[in-house]
């Protein structure tokens, strides 16, 4: 997983001509983003931080497995973290698997989630300015994504809103564990900005949500953690369809961002049961939820499942649908997938070409 | 479905208030139930009337169900010819905050499992339900109750306070495993968290959807933490939690653990493994198509013919009709869910299987 970066494996993976659906950038350093920050809102990050909800001033509740949870061979020559030197990404990554376009998602310090409500909005302006200068503008390959301050849903409809129609946004970029669950009302008028927009919603695992990480209490271990990633998505996708977010807004496409997939058959399943006894507690849920799941929902692939068997990723995919599959490769991060070979040939040629390009092309609309 | 000789894994005796706990309650709890008025301890994990807490045919004229032992009969054991059925008593004894209070619920509830349900029906058995509020008392509800062969497990909750891996709740599982008792986790919560890590949701059915990430994490934090290397005789059987999760689940969890092992250096084998050895789920819910050949696959995923038990779930409603088990299974399959691997998840049944046999 924690893969050294090798030169060019030759002409092949040069031509790929891949899409890569999430890809984190980096500040080079903090004074990066002062350009779109007030005076205050400069010092306070300076004062007081970013206040998440757990309980460390610097770094995560659980240790991470490598600095940063990023490749040893990430850093770049001139000092700066992972994923935060253009030059080296496009070194490790873009010309060296021939990246065709790739969405950027940035996680920190990005304003998500934050506690002050006004701080993490200014943050999260900041952040989209910022990757349109640092990343879209000299690259283009790049797309940026939309983020948004969303425990308060009516700053993140107005940053939305400013930047609805500007194409270099790919999607707006939520984090999977919010305040509470993310088909509360509280919420909608994220979902209706993005909609009205004609912009995907990407969730990308991680946030703090405040409460345990599991629900029978706080984990001990990171491992359990990263496990735990697919029951707080589970618990989201649950929330989005029964409180009938699809319903109320039926152009609404959601993206599962670093989450696995593996899992999302066996909710459908398990959902249609519980959707047909209790219908009659969410009658505003008119679509079986397995249906929804399919039409409404993409999943990138990296951290993939491995079954010990190929075929049981075959039936995977299958059940999911190869249209909703898009590929990405997390880089900067520890477990990295390489785009050369992260797909098993065993899924075919055609299933290849859409998880590797199609599926994000037309989900995002490049052409 | 010939269910004949079947061992139903799960089904559950319901009080129906305090009352019929009166009798089992020392004095001062008597007293203590009267005087401020606590009449009921339903857990909101099923509330009385929801749809999925009983089968309508089930329910009584007072609308609850499976509180009687003729009902229990007429309405599962006999129709099915179940040869043993354990009983899970889901009354909320976990809830409580009063850790003394819970412990005197507890051991009220296994006395009246013991008196009005074993001694009326040879086919019974039971889980020994304990307050995980106090691991002291907890351990002292097992020795109480383990010299009667009738009770087979030890009943925890899928949601507590902290993960079951913690090493707190080790001298639980010691004690489990001295007197051959699996740990049973049923789906349920104490409510001392949200039922998601991202807080409260709406509606009951998120509540019951949040069950199955539940056992994810217990599953998680049992092999992280290093409970079966150090309690190699443990079982834990997963109950009512629907299954079909499993496979994803121990894909994504191997994976971590082959890029993360390091944390943890005492998992010393991928947890696939560990939960092929140490774990068994109950088949109801078993949350998939009536599709024999996903179903197939689903069994082929899992990898594994010894870990499924059949359950009735009595009297949650999760069928119509007779009970059944997934469609698509082989003769083989079906007697190892439906007998044999039963016997060998309960040492205590082989026992009571043997000596039948003896006789």
């Amino acid at each position: 997983m924690n893969v050294e970066h090798r030169e060019r494996t030759g002409e092949g993976a040069a031509r790929l001509g891949f899409a890569d659906c999430d890809i984190h950038p980096k500040v080079r350093r903090l004074e990066d983003l002062r350009p779109y920050l007030s005076e205050r809102w400069w010092r306070h990050y300076l004062t007081y931080g970013p206040r998440v909800r757990h309980g460390f001033a610097k770094g995560t509740p659980y240790p991470k497995a490598a600095p940063l949870a990023c490749r040893r061979d990430a850093w770049p020559a001139d000092g700066g973290e992972p994923g935060s030197s253009l030059e080296l990404m496009r070194e490790q990554l873009i010309d060296a698997y021939g990246l065709e376009f790739g969405v950027l998602n940035p996680l920190s310090p990005t304003g998500q989630g934050y506690q002050d409500a006004d701080f993490s909005a200014a943050m999260a302006s900041a952040t989209n300015d910022w990757q349109l200068d640092h990343w879209v503008t000299p690259e283009p390959r790049l797309r940026a994504s939309l983020v948004v301050p969303y425990e308060d849903a009516e700053a993140a409809k107005a940053e939305i809103e400013k930047r609805a129609g500007d194409r270099r946004f790919a999607h707006v970029l939520l984090l999977s564990r919010t305040a509470e669950p993310l088909g509360k009302r509280r919420y909608w008028p994220i979902f209706a900005a993005a909609e009205a927009a004609g912009l995907p919603v990407g969730i990308h695992v991680f946030g703090y949500s405040g409460w345990a990480m599991t629900n029978g209490g706080w984990p001990s271990f990171y491992i359990e953690e990263m496990t735990e990633h697919s029951a707080s998505t589970q618990a989201l996708v649950t929330s989005l369809i029964f409180e009938g977010v699809f319903e109320r807004f039926p152009a609404l496409k959601v993206v599962l961002i670093e989450a696995g997939f593996a899992w999302l058959p066996a909710l459908g399943w398990r959902l249609d049961r519980i959707w047909a006894r209790m219908r009659d507690e969410i009658p505003h849920v008119t679509c079986p939820p397995s249906q929804t799941i399919r039409e409404r929902l993409w999943v990138t692939t990296q951290p993939m499942e491995e079954p010990e068997r190929k075929k049981d990723l075959i039936d995977i995919v299958e059940w999911i649908g190869a249209d909703r599959i898009l590929f990405s490769s997390d880089y900067p991060h520890w477990d990295f997938d390489n785009p050369a070979l992260a797909i098993p040939p065993s899924l075919g040629p055609a299933v290849r070409e859409k998880i590797m390009r199609g599926n994000a092309r037309a989900l995002y609309g490049i052409a | 479905m010939n269910l004949e000789a079947a061992i139903d894994c799960d089904i559950h005796p319901t009080t129906g208030g305090v009352g019929p706990l009166l009798p089992y309650l020392d004095d001062y709890w008597h007293e203590t139930v009267l005087a401020r008025g606590i009449d009921s301890l339903d857990s909101i994990s099923y509330p009385p009337y929801a749809p999925l807490t009983a089968r309508p045919d089930w329910r009584n004229a007072d609308g609850r169900a499976a509180t009687d032992v003729g009902r229990l009969r007429s309405d599962i054991l006999d129709p099915t010819g179940t040869a043993i059925a354990i009983c899970n008593c889901l009354f909320g004894v976990q809830l409580v905050f009063d850790e003394y209070m819970a412990a005197a619920f507890a051991r009220a509830l296994n006395a009246w499992i013991a008196a009005e349900w074993l001694d009326r029906d040879p086919r019974l058995r039971a889980s020994i339900v304990v307050p995980m509020q106090n691991v002291e008392a907890a351990v002292e509800e097992i020795e109480r109750w383990a010299p009667d062969r009738r009770f087979v497990q030890v009943l925890v909750l899928a949601m507590g306070e902290v993960p079951l891996g913690r090493r707190s709740y080790w001298p639980i599982y010691e004690t489990a495993e001295r007197h051959k008792l699996p740990i049973g986790v049923h789906a349920g919560s104490s409510y001392r968290h949200p039922v998601t890590s991202i807080g409260w949701p709406s509606y009951y059915a998120e509540d019951y959807a949040a069950q199955a990430p539940a056992f994810q994490g217990q599953l998680a934090s049992l092999i992280t933490a290093g409970v079966f290397a150090r309690f190699p005789g443990l079982r834990v059987v997963l109950i009512e939690s629907g299954v079909t999760w499993l496979p994803a689940f121990m894909w994504r969890f191997a994976k971590f653990w082959r890029g993360l092992r390091t944390e943890v250096p005492w998992v010393d084998r991928s947890p696939p493994e560990i939960i092929r050895e140490h774990v068994r789920l109950t088949v109801q819910p078993f949350d998939a198509p009536h599709d024999p050949a996903i179903v197939c696959r689903l069994i082929e995923q899992i990898g594994c013919d010894e870990i499924l038990l059949y359950a009735s779930d009595y009297p949650h409603w999760q069928f119509d009709g007779a009970p059944g088990l997934p469609p698509g299974l082989t003769d083989g399959q079906m007697r190892k869910i439906c007998r044999d691997n039963a016997l060998s998840t309960y040492p205590r049944l082989q026992e009571a299987a043997d000596e039948c046999r003896a006789s």
